[in-house]
């Protein structure tokens, strides 16, 4: 069993935007690996730095922001390609919590299998929460998982996910291998009533 | 009492249980991997001390980093060729059958799988490629899936996953001249939206669809996570089976379609939604922007920012900020720099015959690169026994071995600077097509092929 994961406090980053594809998250030109390790590096990159390298102040590099760990979108975070190298950069980077408006589906999915708690938030909600980390960068998110509310000082808001993936993070079953590999017996059994698989 | 669902039905056959989470574990039928999201999937394996349960239920093959001019080993790109050698060395030490550039049968891995025969009617299919609702053509359930999903593919053949709502897609009538399969999806995707499918599978019905070929149905299904479902289907009939029988895995047909009839969607089957289209009211289709839902047809007005409902105003002011388009402009006309003709969407015989057809009225313009990339060896060598690639040549084409190329430029095959791209691929994504710059217009074959030879987006219905 993985790690109950039942809440989330830490400082925010915003990356402001709808719709941003996997391709944003991660060019597939830094695909090329064999491993995720060390993906961090190139998380956001086209948008982080112009083509000689040189930073263009997105928040991912900005000193005020730049290494919190709960990452705070817009509307269909994560649409695109299903690389899981998307959130596995995102995590390497250091970003252990995603609130947007909402996610895309494989995307979410990914994050669950990683332990990343992926909230939706209203987009007004949303848009506060942002202004807040935006003025305020030292400002701390709690993410209350059992409760589905984000706190910061003074502010309540209500925070929702897929059921099935919000039960995954509280009961330590994310990482699914170990649940999944101990139906082995009925794994067989399915598999044994499926006329393509009798040969 | 109402019906079921071909989803429903095969989601029965295939779930093995409810797991505490809520969700299912389904087994999967067919699991396909290719070179860049699985090495880590291996490497979680051996972390875990775990095997692979059904490794004749794995197929692999190599498209994404293929180079697509020179197969030479060891490949000059150092990164390309450790890729190709960590999947050669997983495939061989688990046992999964790797269907390499040497074997003759290499290529993406949507278009071969229907070609051996192996996506079949009423499976579970998955990959970890979200462009796997290709296989949704022949009656499967296929879906993208992530790394650490492959993993437990591998380790168990099956993966925790919910069950979708089905929404059934109905297009009826005859199409216009010029307009396919790919004007129908992009259409879908316009109406519907990049997020209209979430959590959604679409079944993909009617007359219009029904009259299809499977490789139309494969380009139409293919899109389907364009519109945010990572499902789609369309129902198996007498077109199905007959393109699958003979394929080398079609070990016995009648026993293929009887599941296929079996898991057939009832005549009389529960959807959650259900969305019209008229064949007739479609033209052919182009995107303008940097989503597959910023889609126009040929001769329409490109929308004010102020028309459009409010959470699309952003995208579409980045959209017309990075194109360098404006509203109220339409794409006929646009330049263009590369033709991109290709990928898992149309990258297969029939798409290359449309486009040698519109070819052989003329040659590529100046000032135009075009490449045809074709989605397996085995269509690259059906299409040179028919003499496409004589006419692609010799009109000013580039004739490339099999391979995704030009779809997301992880090989050498990239846009330069600010080029704008008439592809046939699926995304439009900024950085897409391998330049961050870089601009990508996706249309059908035949609208790609006449932008070849005009040297600019034109109408095919004026050719
Ligand atoms: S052709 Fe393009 S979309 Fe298809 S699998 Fe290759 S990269 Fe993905």
């Amino acid at each position: 069993m993985s790690e109950s994961i039942k809440n989330f406090c830490g400082k925010g980053i915003a990356v402001r935007g709808n719709d941003i594809d996997t391709d944003r998250i991660i060019p597939a030109r830094y695909m090329k690996c064999v491993t995720f390790s060390g993906l961090g590096a190139y998380a956001f990159y086209d948008e982080r730095f112009d083509g000689a390298g040189k930073s263009k102040g997105h928040s991912f590099d900005d000193m005020r922001w730049a290494g919190h760990p709960v990452l705070l979108s817009n509307a269909n975070f994560g649409c695109g390609s299903s690389r899981e190298h998307a959130p596995q950069a995102l995590k390497d980077y250091g970003i252990r919590a995603i609130v947007a408006e909402s996610f895309a589906e494989i995307f979410a999915g990914n994050c669950s299998s990683l332990g990343i708690p992926a909230v939706t938030l209203s987009a007004a909600d949303m848009k506060d929460l942002q202004t807040c980390v935006e003025n305020s960068p030292q400002t701390e998110i709690s993410i209350d998982m059992e409760n589905m509310t984000i706190q910061t000082v003074g502010k309540t808001w209500k925070a929702a996910m897929p059921e099935t993936y919000r039960q995954a993070l509280l009961d330590g079953s994310w990482d699914s291998t170990a649940v999944l590999a101990s139906s082995m017996p009925e794994i067989e059994k399915t598999a044994g009533s499926l006329p393509y698989m009798v040969l | 009492m109402s019906g079921k669902s071909l989803l429903e039905k095969v989601w029965e056959r295939h779930k093995v249980k409810t797991l505490p989470s809520g969700q299912d574990q389904l087994f999967i039928g067919l699991h396909l991997i290719h070179e860049v999201t699985s090495p880590q999937a291996f490497g979680m394996l051996k972390e875990k001390g775990l095997g692979v349960k059904y490794p004749g239920r794995t197929f692999a093959t190599a498209d994404h980093i293929i180079p697509t001019d020179k197969l030479h080993r060891p490949f000059v790109d150092t990164l390309a060729e450790e890729m190709l050698q960590a999947l050669e060395n997983n495939t061989r030490e688990h046992g999964i059958l790797f269907f390499g550039p040497d074997s003759g049968k290499q290529g993406i891995v949507h278009v071969i799988g229907p070609e051996q025969g192996l996506t079949q009617p009423g499976m579970t299919i998955a990959c970890g490629d979200s462009h796997t609702a290709t296989h949704g053509a022949f009656g499967a359930i296929a879906f993208g899936v992530g790394t650490s999903q492959v993993r437990d593919i591998l380790a168990t053949q099956t993966m925790a996953i919910s069950r979708p709502k089905v929404r059934k897609i109905q297009v009826s009538g005859k199409l216009g001249a010029g307009v396919g399969a790919k004007d129908i999806i992009l259409a879908i995707i316009g109406r519907l939206g990049v997020n209209g499918g979430l959590g959604y599978a679409y079944e993909y019905g009617g007359d219009t669809i029904d009259a299809l070929s499977m490789e139309e149905r494969m380009t139409i299904c293919n899109m389907s996570i364009e519109g945010g479902a990572r499902v789609g289907y369309v129902n198996p009939d007498e077109t199905t089976y007959q393109w699958l029988k003979g394929r080398p895995y079609i070990a016995n047909f009648e026993r293929m379609k009887a599941f296929g009839e079996e898991m057939r969607s009832d005549g009389n089957a529960h959807y959650d939604d259900t969305v019209l289209f008229a064949a007739d009211e479609i033209k052919p289709m182009i995107t303008w922007g940097i989503t597959p839902g910023q889609v126009a047809a040929v001769d329409e007005k490109l929308p004010e920012i102020h028309d459009l409902p409010e959470k699309e105003r952003e995208t579409a002011a980045r959209a017309y900020q990075h194109m360098g388009f404006s509203p109220g402009e339409t794409m006929e006309g646009k330049k263009i720099d590369v033709v991109f003709i290709g990928s898992c969407t149309n990258g297969r015989l029939s798409d290359l015959r449309e486009v040698a057809q519109v070819v052989k009225k003329g040659r590529v313009a100046k000032d135009v690169t075009a490449f045809v990339v074709p989605g397996s060896q085995i269509v690259a060598k059906e299409a040179e026994a028919e003499g496409l690639d004589k006419i692609l040549i010799d009109a000013g084409f580039q004739w490339r071995s099999a391979g995704c190329s030009m779809c997301l430029g992880m090989n050498a095959d990239q846009l330069k600077g600010r080029q704008l791209s008439a592809s046939t691929s699926n995304r439009n994504f900024i950085g897409r097509q391998g330049s961050p710059t870089g601009r990508t217009l996706l249309m059908s074959p035949r609208m790609a092929a006449a932008a070849a030879l005009a040297g600019e987006i034109t109408d095919i219905r004026k050719m």
